[in-house]
């Protein structure tokens, strides 16, 4: 799908969080995980638009990271449901989550270090016979099927720029290059979403260049892409809709162009009071303010006369 | 000093019945720990196991197979119970189980409540239970002597142990290779690299984990088979020490390598040999008995075990450039 129909697919969509969308993959009701006191997500509805790219942004904390788990499989929450292609997928074990073609990618790269680039990613290949025990021990069971992967591996470690490194070792690349293969390992079993958790941490601005195209054109194949992100300038660039966290909540959806101007991104980002002046006398006046005030200031002068007592 | 006798003797111990069961417990203990990274601290359980399984029920009048099916299905439910609560958890906590477990089964079976069974503490004795893999043997009674070394063709410490106890090790080997190059080793190596990773592509991180628990206990059970054949079953002997042993030999040898343990076993058991009948010759009395002769080889076996995990932790075979990326 092109970006101009996305657009316009999207166009109609209220710019509010929880908005529906016209044809949404993934829909998520009341999710929520605590870790003790803390609420980390509480996340009402969520939709999120098949075919888009659609960046998941928000302050350090917001539970990006978390919902992602969720979602996945790879935590379990206190409450919630979610659908993904009309099946639910609560309680899937992530394993099988990623069967049902929702594949993820880490925050902190999870290339397998002593592996080979091309092992890593004859590992993301779906339907291989010879994973299964008894037939691993007969290989003209699973060697066409390993060509099929090979190739496919090969394909895509050119479109991602690896090849040349196919003999390598994963742990000998340099960070952006892992970030890539993870990319490209993940794309091995043709998943209808990928979910991309912060892609672009610490990859150097040439690289990035073609992630983001890497991520543009999987949208134009079709792919679904849900991406976590601090860099602003990236979310702009690729992202068809943006969905804004602070605290664990949904707080804004909207286009990235207007996005970032709704208020209550503001809020999140800087503060509620940012542009309250704190220097204001007015403040002052508040009788209730000075008399705290005067009440500390006597607490303090009290304890300095303690110390002095008892040095 | 008598050379020529103290070279056979450690020659000996290349192809000796013990260096093969305890090459077979190491392949065994590769299945677990160089292709998947589980830590099993407790292999000599699975031996023992196998090893009362077989031995038991061959006193109880079990044809061969039948006895050997026990041992299988004695080591495969000992897994399936140490893995069912701990492979869902992080490594460290098979590792506690399995050395817990393996004393328990040590531990029961020399209680006096289960003499009628296991003999306790002093064990099942070897006569009671050998007869029927001595039976299958194709040769006469009698003595073969080939080369230097002499050995009853089929009695106790037998050429037929030998060779039976040589081709399980080969066949082994055989299915460690086939397993090793093949899909499902590969996903057995990235789920000893990262878990999570592995389960983000869509495998049963779960499944994997106890199939390669089954299979390297049951590798441990047959090794327990060949490691009492020559001897007897003797609960104390199959305890903590043994799975160190394994240990050592498989660090040794190169773990994640197919013929690590095999030749990890060779070197132990020989240079062990070694020790000890130079040093029976070379030191006198006054210095150190024969008695401390003996556990002076065993000191060499712990040092030598800190000096391989230190300076050399991909063992003799293994894969240096491998090894060196640090992923911890």
């Amino acid at each position: 799908m092109s970006a101009e129909t996305l657009s316009a697919a999207l166009a109609d969509v209220p710019r509010s969080p929880g908005a529906p969308k016209p044809d949404p993959i993934l829909v998520a009701d009341s999710v929520t995980r605590r870790f003790g006191g803390m609420t980390a997500v509480d996340v009402e509805h969520i939709e999120i638009q098949r075919g888009a790219i659609t960046a998941l942004i928000g302050p350090n904390g917001a539970g990006k990271t978390t919902l992602f788990n969720l979602l996945t499989g790879f935590d379990q929450p206190n409450t919630g449901t979610w659908t993904f292609e009309g099946r639910s997928l609560a309680g899937v074990p992530a394993a099988r989550v990623a069967r049902s073609g929702m594949v993820r990618t880490f925050q902190l790269t999870k290339a397998l270090n002593r592996m080979t680039v091309m092992e890593n990613m004859r590992l993301g290949g779906a339907r291989q016979p010879g994973e299964n025990l008894g037939r691993a021990l007969l290989p003209p069971l699973w060697r066409s099927r390993e060509r099929e992967i090979t190739e496919k591996a090969e394909h895509l470690l050119e479109r991602f720029k690896l090849l040349e490194k196919k003999g390598d070792f994963a742990g000998s690349l340099s960070g952006g290059q892992r970030k890539l293969l993870e990319m490209a390992r993940a794309l091995m079993s043709d998943p209808t979403m990928v979910m991309l958790d912060e892609p672009m941490a610490g990859v150097n601005p040439a690289l990035t260049q073609s992630l983001l195209g890497h991520i543009q054109s999987l949208r134009d194949d079709g792919t679904t892409v849900l991406f976590v992100e601090h860099d602003m300038h990236m979310v702009r660039h690729i992202s068809d809709w943006v969905a804004v966290m602070a605290e664990g909540r949904l707080v804004a959806e909207g286009p990235p162009s207007t996005v970032m101007a709704d208020q209550a991104v503001v809020d999140a980002y800087l503060g509620a009071h940012h542009d309250t002046d704190l220097g204001d006398d007015s403040l002052l006046e508040d009788e209730a303010v000075t008399r705290q005030l005067e009440a500390e200031a006597q607490a303090e002068d009290t304890e300095r006369a303690h110390e002095k007592e008892q040095p | 000093m008598d050379w020529p006798r103290i070279l056979t003797v450690v020659a000996g111990e290349l192809f000796a019945p013990t260096t093969a069961a305890y090459a077979l417990a190491a392949i065994g203990l590769n299945v677990h720990f160089g292709l998947t990274g589980l830590l099993n601290f407790g292999q000599a359980g699975f031996m023992l196991l196998g090893a009362y399984g077989f031995a038991i029920s061959t006193i109880a009048g079990f044809p061969i197979w039948a006895a050997l099916l026990v041992a299988v299905a004695c080591s495969t439910v000992f897994a399936l119970v140490l893995g069912i609560p701990t492979l869902k958890l992080r490594g460290d906590y098979l590792a506690i189980v399995t050395i817990a477990a393996a004393e328990i089964v040590r531990i029961v079976g020399r209680s006096t409540a289960l003499t009628d069974l296991t003999g306790a503490s002093s064990g099942l004795r070897g006569d009671s239970y050998k007869e029927t893999f001595q039976a299958l043997s194709p040769f006469d009674d009698g003595t073969t002597t080939l080369g230097p070394f002499t050995y009853s063709n089929n009695a106790s410490n037998s050429w037929w142990i030998r060779i039976a106890a040589w081709v399980v090790v080969v066949l082994a080997c055989l299915l460690v290779w086939r397993l090793m190059r093949s899909p499902w080793g590969r996903v057995l190596k990235g789920i000893r690299e990262d878990e999570d990773a592995v389960r983000s592509l869509g495998k049963n991180v779960y499944a994997y984990k106890m199939q390669a628990l089954v299979l390297g206990g049951v590798i441990g059970s047959v090794a327990g088979v060949f490691y009492v054949l020559p001897r007897a079953v003797q609960p104390d002997s199959m305890g903590r020490p043994m799975t160190f042993w394994i240990w050592t030999i498989l660090l040794l040898g190169g773990a994640a390598t197919v013929f690590g343990p095999v030749l990890g076993s060779m070197l132990f058991w020989t240079v062990l040999m070694l020790i000890k009948t130079v040093g029976r010759e070379v030191i006198p009395n006054t210095i150190m008995t024969n008695a401390q002769i003996e556990q002076f080889g065993w000191i060499v076996v712990g040092v030598t075990l800190m000096l391989l995990v230190i300076f050399r932790p991909q063992g003799i075979l293994g894969d240096k450039k491998e090894l060196a990326i640090d992923v911890r």
